[in-house]
């Protein structure tokens, strides 16, 4: 059976006990429970939660490239953000009249006195149309990056330096106005989704259950992927990948696939955060972000799945803590995290809790 | 993307036990099934079952020459083992030897010089894993296994199958292949730590392993450098045992300093210096001859 090759008993508590969290006990203490007592759960920390689940989406797709397959991307935020920018051109469409200037376009666009939609516009009222964007933007660009530099053998830290500028060129040209996007100030204000008001409890519910539901299915899928004959093609080639080609395996083409399906998984995560959000703007394609998600995964723990998601909730919740409380201090915390967790904890979170199950 | 769907151009399943037959159209104006060749070079599939050793070579290196920055790695090199053949290379550090395993395998591609495997095969125009499929397995220096996958599982991975992403993401091990791993496991002593995480292994079993695993590649020639370094008298001598068994049934190509291991294991060697064949005969003859003993006494 499939589903026992995926976890154990006890693994299939913990993705249950994670399922009933997002899907009943979230929804009741947010919407059932009255906003007086204690255990209500506010529209703030519902927004939290589910901003916190994108992030863990896109810990796992890092995990998969990084912890198995030994690729260290430092460019993944750009995948990120590019789902994120195909759902907000449709959330800037729904605005539809009810901007600034009561026309039918986006204010951005009325103020740099545009009278017609860019070509990269095309279709953009379409849900559908922007859904397919959303995976096929990141998966496209992942796919012809993804092609050349492991056709070539770009390997290790070249790897790495190269996606980073990756994402920084993006950036740059996401900065300009002429390029269509709102410039620095991406996209924002958004009123509705598919004809939807986005701010009501109950819109705000669901885009949080979905991502609940899509998290889950992420970690399912990887789960799937790492226990099959692949993911131990993947685990060869990270150990050892010119004994993999010796064998007569085409490790380019495996390393795409894994690549470009962690680049969609990013994009489906961006997608999910703007409209929880409410802001997409090229800062997300920083490369401080994207050097934030290999944390994430590191201080989880690489090549455990699981630990990832633990990494992105502790280290984002540090971050929620210390940039309210000790804003100017927080990069220090984060370098000094880092720091702490590839001396002494090279296994990350994940890999420390193991060792003291073994112990006792 | 060079993965071309072999499925498709394969002819249909049999009907009530008769074989089917590859050339069979169902109308006239069908295409006709696109040769052998022309189907696989495209899938990195390339099958072994091509080899053409009609002429009783199974590797043939004419005038190879390769050089990386001005130092001539290999200079001219011309060498040819037969079918069945167990060559013994021999040669101080630096003559060669290992860049004409990356030569072979494909890992180096000559500035000169032809090389074939039969007499079909261009290596020469082929990628690693294209070579792997073609039917040559090889051995590292070092031994090269995957440390954190257990024995059985390093053998799983090295098993002849279709080795694309497609067919590996749903791959499962049928009895019969969980049978030939256990087979290879016992024939490597391995069978009692089949399911510890291979980088545990002492020295001579990850060599032992790595023989394993090129054993379940089912080659037809092995390159193997080094196997026996790090091992015990006794592991050393199993493995001559091995070879000589394996011999015969394939071609074997050992690159060896360890001379008592030669010996026991040679038939015909060959002495490579400064990129080039020295001398080629039995070790009697290469050990006798004036040219080798100034090579490896010194001058």
């Amino acid at each position: 059976m499939i589903f026992a090759r995926l976890y154990g008993p006890k693994g299939w508590l913990a993705v249950l006990a994670g399922a009933i969290v997002v899907f009943a006990v979230f929804p009741v203490l947010n919407l059932v429970v009255p906003p007086e007592s204690a255990f209500h759960v506010s529209a703030f920390g519902v927004g939290l939660g589910g901003k916190f689940m994108c992030y863990m989406i896109v810990a796992v797709a890092m995990d998969l490239v990084w912890g198995y397959a030994g690729i260290l991307s430092l460019g993944h935020g750009l995948f990120f953000a590019l789902g994120g920018y195909a759902m907000g051109m449709y959330l800037m469409r729904q605005i539809g009249a009810d901007g600034q200037y009561r026309v039918n376009m986006p204010d951005f666009m009325v103020f740099l006195d545009w009278k017609e939609f860019p070509w990269t516009w095309w279709n953009s009222d379409s849900f559908l149309w922007c859904m397919f964007l959303v995976v096929a933007v990141p998966g496209l660009l992942a796919y012809v990056f993804g092609y050349f530099a492991f056709r070539s053998r770009v390997k290790g830290v070249y790897f790495s330096i190269i996606t980073q500028a990756l994402t920084f060129a993006a950036m740059l040209l996401f900065f300009r106005n002429a390029t269509g996007f709102g410039g620095n100030n991406g996209f924002t204000d958004f009123k509705r989704i598919l004809d939807i008001p986005i701010t009501t409890p109950q819109t705000r519910m669901a885009l949080f259950a979905i991502t609940g539901a899509v998290l889950i299915a992420t970690l399912l899928l990887g789960r799937y992927l790492v226990t099959s004959k692949f993911g131990r093609v993947l685990a060869a080639i990270r150990d050892a990948e010119a004994r993999v080609m010796f064998c007569g395996y085409d490790t380019v083409h495996y390393k795409l696939f894994i690549w470009t399906l962690s680049a969609v998984l990013c994009g489906i995560a961006g997608a999910l955060y703007v409209p929880q959000v409410g802001i997409i703007n090229p800062s997300e394609m920083s490369p401080a972000n994207s050097i934030e998600i290999a944390i994430w995964t590191a201080v989880g723990g690489r090549g455990t799945l699981i630990g990832p998601i633990v990494g992105a909730g502790l280290v984002n919740g540090a971050k929620t803590i210390f940039t309210v409380a000790l804003p100017e201090y927080w990069l220090y915390v984060l370098g000094l995290i880092f720091i702490l967790v590839t001396l002494f904890l090279p296994h990350g979170v994940v890999g420390l809790v193991q060792r003291w199950a073994k112990r006792t | 993307m060079g993965e071309k769907d072999v499925m498709l151009s394969e002819p249909p399943a049999a009907v009530e036990g008769r074989l089917p037959d590859p050339d069979h159209r169902p109308w006239p104006w069908w295409p006709p099934a696109p040769a052998r060749k022309e189907m696989a070079s495209g899938a990195g599939n390339i099958d072994s079952t091509q080899l053409d050793v009609r002429h009783g070579v199974v590797l043939y290196l004419d005038d190879i020459s390769v050089s990386f920055d001005g130092f001539k790695a290999l200079n001219k090199l011309s060498l040819s083992i037969d079918a069945g053949e167990l060559r013994c290379v021999i040669g101080p550090n630096g003559a060669g030897k290992t860049t004409m395993m990356d030569v072979i395998t494909g890992k180096t591609r000559p500035d000169a010089g032809k090389a074939f495997f039969g007499t079909t095969i261009d290596l020469t125009k082929l990628t690693e894993p294209q070579i792997a499929h073609a039917g040559i397995g090889r051995k590292f220096q070092k031994p090269t296994i995957f440390e954190h996958h257990t024995a059985f599982e390093n053998l799983e991975l090295s098993m002849k199958a279709d080795k694309r992403v497609r067919k590996t993401l749903f791959a499962k091990l049928s009895p019969e292949e969980r049978d030939r791993i256990a087979t290879t496991l016992a024939q490597i002593r391995l069978d009692d730590s089949a399911d510890r995480p291979a980088g545990l292994l002492s020295h001579g079993q990850k060599q032992w392993l790595e023989i394993g695993m090129l054993l379940m590649q089912e080659p037809k020639l092995l390159l193997l450098d080094e196997p026996v370094a790090g091992m015990s008298d006794e592991e050393t001598e199993r493995t001559a045992e091995l070879f000589l068994t394996l011999a015969g049934t394939h071609s074997l190509v050992v690159v060896e300093h360890d001379m008592s291991f030669i010996a026991r294991i040679a038939r015909k060697v060959t002495v490579l210096h400064e990129g080039s064949v020295l001398a080629e005969g039995t070790l009697d003859t290469v050990q006798n001859d004036p040219r080798v003993i100034e090579v490896y006494l010194g001058r």
